[in-house]
């Protein structure tokens, strides 16, 4: 299992101005699996990805990343496994702008003690996964919005990583651009990785093999395992 | 009228049996909307009727041909765009418009219920997708982001309704609490 959220509530404030923003969530991700995670504004889905990431800490309940749990690791053991076994991609691509792509892309394995000379191959193998191999030396403002989505998917899969959290990636970008952009963290979890993607967009949700649905911070549903298309057949 | 406008289309490429029109009209809507030969017989019958196809070669082997009627009227319908036709009666619309305040139905879980089933089918349509070859089918690709469009447009009025409903919540509950209130006010 890469993911197991058990039980996680997180609680803002305290006393009567306490907000619960999540309530007993538990999320499993398994090797290959990418999950969906559904729900209006304010529902949670930002919060639960937070933790998932060790980038917030739940109240109560615990978080396992490939068996470790979170709450046992120092702020240091913490910050390291985020940067060698988990990436993240936002909405808002937050690639450096005076960085190329493939600085960008080289950027955790350099903060994580690697040379310039030994992260850049590697960077460039990831740009070339996403198909942008031939763009590596360029800016972010000389690359299209789908071409800096998808070195932000570079950089969040660049090393070993394995657990990959995007927070609405595709909300900035039109239809079939967004597509390109689900196929590679489909591409991700097929090669053994797992990934949490957070939207709104049930158009992009179908992406994953399970939907599951937040309201008011408590899941409230989940699809299974995804059907194969026989289903389809019988709906005529 | 979509299904002979098709055949035209496919007989405008060349002429075709019956049989054959049934296979490539499949093949292009990657079998969604299946069609039974008697039916294409049919089409084509009315079809000679008006004169927008004639029998090809000796008229012995059944195989068709498209006139210049025909090519004039499939270009008409390419060139026309399609009228907006009247809403029908939605099955789903008025389900949740019974639910509504309806003592031992929640219309949030009707919705929720719906939401569902309606994200499954989206992940039976992304799965065709993500298996179909760009190349080789793009009208397969036009018929799947169609199907996948619609259902979206279902789910995000279900979450319109769904958030309407929790507004709505609220303000009757305090609306009823009000009343009890002047109520006691009264006596």
């Amino acid at each position: 299992m890469i993911l197991e959220m058990t039980d996680v509530t997180r609680i803002h404030g305290s006393g009567h101005l306490a907000v619960q923003a999540l309530s007993r969530a538990t999320v499993m991700v398994d090797a290959g699996e990418l999950v969906a995670v559904m729900g209006p504004s304010g529902s949670g889905k930002t919060t639960l990805l937070s933790i998932a990431g060790g980038l917030d800490h739940q109240t109560s309940g615990t978080v396992l990343v490939e068996g470790v749990e979170l709450g046992s690791l120092s702020a240091a053991e913490l910050a390291r496994l985020r940067r060698r076994r988990i990436g993240y991609v936002f909405q808002q691509f937050n690639l450096i702008d005076g960085l190329t792509a493939a600085e960008n892309v080289s950027l955790p394995l350099e903060l994580d003690g690697a040379s310039v000379k030994e992260a850049r191959p590697q960077a460039l193998r990831a740009l070339e996964m996403v198909g942008l191999g031939d763009l590596a030396d360029r800016m972010p403002d000389d690359l299209s919005g789908g071409e800096q989505q998808r070195t932000a998917i570079a950089r969040a899969v660049v090393g070993d990583r394995i657990l990959l959290l995007a927070d609405e990636p595709t909300g900035a970008l039109d239809t079939v651009t967004g597509e390109t952009v689900l196929r590679l963290m489909r591409d991700h979890c097929d090669r053994g990785g797992g990934g949490v993607l957070v939207t709104h967009d049930a158009r992009f949700a179908a992406w994953g093999d399970r939907v599951i649905f937040l309201r008011d911070g408590s899941i409230v549903d989940q699809t299974d395992a995804q059907p194969g298309p026989e289903t389809l057949l019988n709906t005529r | 009228m979509s299904v002979s406008m098709s055949i035209l289309a496919i007989l405008d490429d060349g002429p075709a049996y019956g049989l054959q029109l049934k296979n490539d009209f499949e093949t292009r809507t990657g079998s969604i909307w299946p069609l039974n030969v008697g039916q294409v017989y049919t089409t084509l019958s009315r079809l000679e009727r008006d004169g927008l196809v004639r029998p090809a070669g000796n008229g012995d082997d059944k195989s068709y041909q498209i006139t210049r009627e025909g090519r004039a009227r499939l270009m008409a319908w390419f060139d026309e765009p399609l009228e907006a036709r009247s809403p029908g009666r939605d099955e789903l619309v008025l389900k949740l418009i019974m639910a509504v305040g309806r003592k031992g139905v929640s219309a949030g879980d009707v919705i929720q219920a719906e939401r569902k089933a309606a994200i499954r089918q989206l992940q039976d349509y992304t799965k065709l997708k993500r298996e179909a070859d760009a190349a080789a089918n793009l009208g397969w690709l036009f018929l799947l982001d169609s199907l996948i469009f619609q259902t979206e447009a279902r789910v995000r009025w279900l979450d319109a309704c769904e958030a309407r409903l929790r507004r709505a919540r609220p303000f009757t509950q305090r609306a009823r609490r009000a009343a009890s209130d002047r109520e006691e006010v009264r006596r």
